[in-house]
């Protein structure tokens, strides 16, 4: 299964940063959102994979057999910062799409408008 | 917006069932899977669901508060579940647990109020990002 | 102690609220803390003088070993009033200076901040808080030499002032650790009873190294003293106080200070030596050509500066003595003559010599002030300059092989001092009148008191020598030698080699002003040469590094966001990359267990959402795609015991999905701008980066791990935390405070995507 993860994370880091080199800016955020997801099941292999056993301390079973759950604790803030930061984000390129009437990241080089 | 009317039918009566089950995954997250950042985001989609459905200012007067007030009074109470363990001398954060068994809900301590926080902050940021990016669609059209 | 210490700090803060009564009010109410300030420090002067020693300590940062510590001894308490005293005067004069100006406030706040700080830095027994209030007094002076903010010269003197004692100050802290390191402490009276540990250390070349370029740069010695004359561009009351009696003297009261350490060293007496008669002499040189009053009155500074550095570095008994007298003599009549040169630019309206004449019937008590410093400058009996001049040549002719050499250099420089003098002190004032562009009469009460009382202390003390200033230099534990002094100090000592030098040289001065005409040609042309200049080398370094900043701004801050991305990439992924070959074998490869069929479809469905998610021509299947990515990982998610995770993602992908429905037809059209060739360079990357990230997760894998966290918060989930969610309990109780900082985190992002929204708004 750490052959099964290890592609997932390899093809959505691929993705991601293929994406992030786009200079259309709609791309660059759906590249960002693939590199956290990427990045969450990251945290999770890295803390050992674990089937069918998550821990809830009642079950009786043997401590090292439960899944981590530090790693879990992570992802779980990631994900809904990740939320948070989707969202700046798709505000903030409206904004500047609205001012800057462009997509391109490459015209957006200057800080000044040329109007 | 414009929408069907099983779907707005439907919102009406799923709205209270969603909001009483985000509240029980919120209140049971100490000891089964839930939490307020689930919570939250599931009281956060019962009112996304309504404000497509019905149009966002329908949304907002059912809220009633301002979803900006909703993060503050979060953040507050999530602070203030700290500050308690700070005023009986010990350190910021440190929990404290009631005696005494609530029926239903169990114990009850500064981390599920700190928990509740988080809960109404969730549900705070994310009405609030949806309902100022649907306000502005609806100005526009 | 640490209340007066920290006197004109607080003051600073008061000033506004007095100054909303009234600016006149301020002005005459404000002198009164310089004035307490020196009575505090007066009144250890019997003590000091019976040679006990003060010292009081605060607790600051204990766990370094920084600490207030204050130590007062003869040297730090002559200090400590020369700042005080003619600070007094320095605010006094400043209020009928600066009358009208509605900055008045502004300049007795930067002045305030820079007394206490240089109280700070000759009170201060621990290096580091000696470091701090240091560059503290960098920085008033910064603000204070560009009060006319307005003025490019002025910013450009700032800056210039500011940079070069900025840099010496970080050569200086690099001493302090440096010294640090070898001694073990920060306390400068426990360094100064191991010095020979200090200079067996093997650190020593660079302690004396980085300490000198510090305390140079502070006292402007040569090669840096080209900031000194141009931060001439001050009011002239900061230019009295910081640029001649206190602040350039801060890098000599260090080098006194650290003496008993260093003054053993070769090294340290030699360098100290040449490079004090090289600034003594190069400036006295330089003032020549010079017709600004406070320019000559710059240059003469620095010779004196030079001629400090140059006794300490002499470093016999005798050398001390002369430091000291010469320090306080200074003080007194070069603070008194820049004042004057003040109250002339103040009431004629310029400070060019070459204008200025004959205003003896004009301005009479001001004539009696300037004449009476320029006396002790010139070293003329009865005045304490004269006095200190005595001692300097008695200790220049006391050295064994270069005593010859270094007595000529010596009243060479002095020459130029006594012509300075004249120059400034007599000039203005006889001859006949030449119009000026304002009228001139006589100062105002609040300009000429001030200096009149320093004159007429530098003529008490001339007088009295044996009374006040044989006490402290004789009997108080001066510091700057282990020893204490043991040689009287009298105002006349027969007719004696010393005496006769004197005289020579006041004759020698005033020859130069009578024929300067002729000197001046001389003079000119060997001082045009820019080479010789530091100056130039100080521009040409600040021109380089500016345009080497842009150059390099310009070829990797060249504001592609892709080029950017791409050089971290590369850079990362080939770290990474190299280190995966060089440290592990893919033998230990762990491909993990066994996977079901369903699982094998899931992760096929994510990879096809990925390159759907990739490769779509319209924003909508891009989307459907990516909420397709989010859905398999929440089930990924569930089938790997994380539910709290899959209920997360869940409502995440939803509320997801809404927010890009909202806003989908709002988006741009899904445009292709990228080349085809520029394509495959991207697509190239990018799979090295992800084939990268594919062995790394193997290897990681395959490695043993042992988390003592996991185990702790499993055992400690119920019993400490009251719950059997154990991921829940570390988000609510284990690690809350980092949950904290994330929702507060969280609700930023939301009042930004809020204030995006709302602020366009206002726009239309």
């Amino acid at each position: 299964m750490n052959l099964l993860f290890a592609v997932m994370i390899g093809v959505l880091y691929g993705a991601g940063f293929y994406l992030i080199l786009r200079r259309s800016f709609v791309k660059v955020l759906i590249g960002l959102i693939l590199l956290a997801h990427g990045a969450n099941l990251l945290i999770l292999t890295v803390g050992r994979l674990t089937k069918g056993n998550p821990v809830f301390v009642n079950s009786g079973t043997d401590a090292t057999a439960f899944a981590d759950p530090l790693p879990q604790a992570l992802i779980l803030t990631a994900i809904v910062i990740g939320f948070g930061i989707q969202a700046f984000a798709l505000v903030l390129f409206k904004r500047a799409y609205k001012t800057a009437k462009t997509d391109d990241l490459d015209e957006m080089r200057n800080t000044d408008l040329s109007s | 917006m414009r929408s069907s009317l099983i779907l707005c039918t439907a919102t009406r009566f799923l709205l209270p069932i969603i909001l009483m089950f985000s509240f029980f995954i919120l209140l049971r997250g100490h000891n089964e899977p839930g939490g307020g950042f689930i919570g939250g985001l599931v009281a956060a989609s019962a009112f996304a669901l309504y404000a497509i459905s019905h149009g966002v200012t329908y949304a907002q007067q059912l809220l009633k508060v301002n979803p900006i007030n909703l993060i503050a009074s979060g953040l507050i109470i999530a602070l203030s579940s700290g500050l308690f363990a700070v005023f009986n001398g010990s350190n910021f954060m440190q929990g404290y647990w009631s005696e005494f068994k609530f029926p239903v809900i169990g114990k009850i301590g500064t981390p599920l109020i700190f928990d509740i926080g988080v809960y109404f902050l969730v549900l705070g940021i994310a009405l609030l990002i949806i309902f100022s990016l649907a306000e502005e669609e609806e100005e526009i059209q | 102690m640490l209340f007066f210490v920290l006197l004109g700090f607080i003051t600073a803060v008061l000033v506004p609220l007095i100054k909303k009564i009234s600016d006149n009010f301020l002005s005459w109410i404000i002198p009164i803390i310089p004035a307490s300030i020196f009575f505090y420090f007066a009144s250890f002067y019997y003590q000091i003088a019976d040679g006990e020693v003060i010292k009081v300590s605060y607790s600051w940062i204990p766990s370094l070993g920084i600490n207030f510590d204050f130590y007062i001894d003869g040297l730090s308490l002559v200090f400590a009033m020369i700042i005080s005293l003619v600070g007094t005067v320095v605010y006094l004069y400043a209020g009928s200076y600066l009358k009208g100006d509605t900055r008045l406030s502004k300049f007795y706040i930067y002045i305030s901040i820079f007394m206490s700080s240089m109280i700070g830095v000759v009170t201060s027994d621990n290096l580091m808080t000696l470091f701090i209030f240091w560059e503290l007094t960098s920085i008033s002076s910064y603000l204070l030499i560009g009060f006319n903010h307005e003025k490019e010269s002025s910013r450009y003197s700032a800056l210039q002032a500011l940079l070069v004692t900025g840099l010496g100050g970080l050569a200086l802290l690099a001493g302090f650790i440096l010294l640090y390191i070898t001694t073990g402490t920060w306390d400068i009276s426990e360094i100064n009873k191991m010095p020979a540990e200090v200079i067996g250390s093997s650190y020593f070349f660079l302690i004396v190294i980085f300490i000198l370029l510090g305390t140079f740069t502070k006292s402007a010695q040569f090669p840096f003293h080209f900031w000194l004359p141009n931060a001439m561009e001050a009011p002239t009351p900061v230019s009295a106080y910081l640029h001649s009696a206190t602040m350039v003297k801060a890098g000599i009261y260090l080098m006194a200070r650290l003496n008993p350490a260093f003054g053993n060293s070769i090294l340290w007496n030699d360098l100290l030596l040449v490079f004090g008669t090289a600034t003594m002499l190069f400036a006295a040189v330089l003032s020549f050509k010079q017709t600004d009053l406070k320019k000559l009155l710059a240059y003469s500074t620095l010779s004196v500066l030079g001629t400090l550095t140059m006794l300490i570095g002499i470093g016999s008994d005798l050398a001390i003595k002369a430091f000291i007298i010469y320090l306080i003599a200074h003080s007194l009549y070069k603070g008194t003559l820049f004042l004057v040169a003040g109250i002339i630019d103040h009431e004629t309206g310029t400070r060019n010599i070459e204008k200025l004449s004959g205003l003896r019937k004009l301005m009479p008590i001001t004539m009696i002030i300037a004449v009476a410093a320029s006396l002790s400058k010139m070293g003329i009996i009865p005045l304490v300059g004269f006095v200190g001049k005595e001692t300097v040549y008695a200790s220049v002719l006391e050295l064994p092989i270069f005593g010859n050499y270094l007595i000529v250099i010596t009243i060479l420089a002095n020459m130029f001092v006594v012509y300075i003098t004249a120059m400034v002190g007599f000039r203005p004032f006889f001859g006949k009148l030449k119009s000026t562009p304002k009228n001139p009469h006589e100062a105002p009460f609040r300009m000429w008191s001030g200096p009149m009382f320093l004159a007429l202390s530098g003529l008490v003390l001339g007088i009295f020598s044996s009374l006040f200033l044989n006490k402290l230099i004789n009997s108080s534990e001066l510091g700057i030698i282990s020893e204490r002094l043991n040689i009287p100090v009298k105002l006349w000592h027969g007719f004696n080699l010393e005496l006769l030098l004197s005289t020579i040289t006041v004759l020698l001065g005033l020859f130069l002003y009578f024929k300067r005409e002729y000197f001046l040609k001389f003079v000119a042309s060997f001082s045009s040469v820019k080479f010789v200049q530091p100056s130039y080398y100080y521009q040409f370094i600040f021109d380089g590094t500016l345009s080497l900043a842009k150059y390099i701004t310009s070829k990797i801050q060249n504001g592609y966001l892709r080029f950017y991305i791409l050089v971290i990439l590369l850079t990362t992924f080939s770290l990474i990359a190299y280190t995966l070959h060089t440290f592990y074998s893919f033998n230990e490869i762990n491909i993990g267990g066994s996977v079901s069929v369903y699982e094998v479809i899931l992760a096929f469905i994510l990879i096809i959402s990925t390159l759907l998610a990739v490769s779509a021509k319209s924003r909508l299947a891009a989307i459907v795609g990516l909420g397709g990515v989010g859905y398999v990982i929440a089930l990924f998610f569930l089938i790997y015991s994380a539910p709290d995770l899959a209920m997360t993602q869940f409502s995440i992908e939803t509320l997801t999905v809404i927010l890009f429905v909202l806003v989908i037809y709002k988006l741009p059209k899904y445009l292709s701008f990228s080349s085809t060739t520029r394509r495959i360079r991207d697509i190239i990357v990018a799979s090295f980066a992800g084939l990268t990230m594919f062995f790394l997760v193997l290897v990681i894998s395959g490695t043993s791990l042992t988390s003592e966290l996991k185990e702790y918060f499993i055992a400690e989930s119920y019993p400490s935390g009251k719950g059997l969610n154990v991921v829940n309990v570390i988000l609510v109780d284990f690690r809350a405070l980092d949950t904290l900082g994330e929702i507060t985190v969280l609700a930023v992002a939301a009042i930004g995507v809020y204030s995006l929204l709302k602020l366009r708004k206002k726009d239309n």
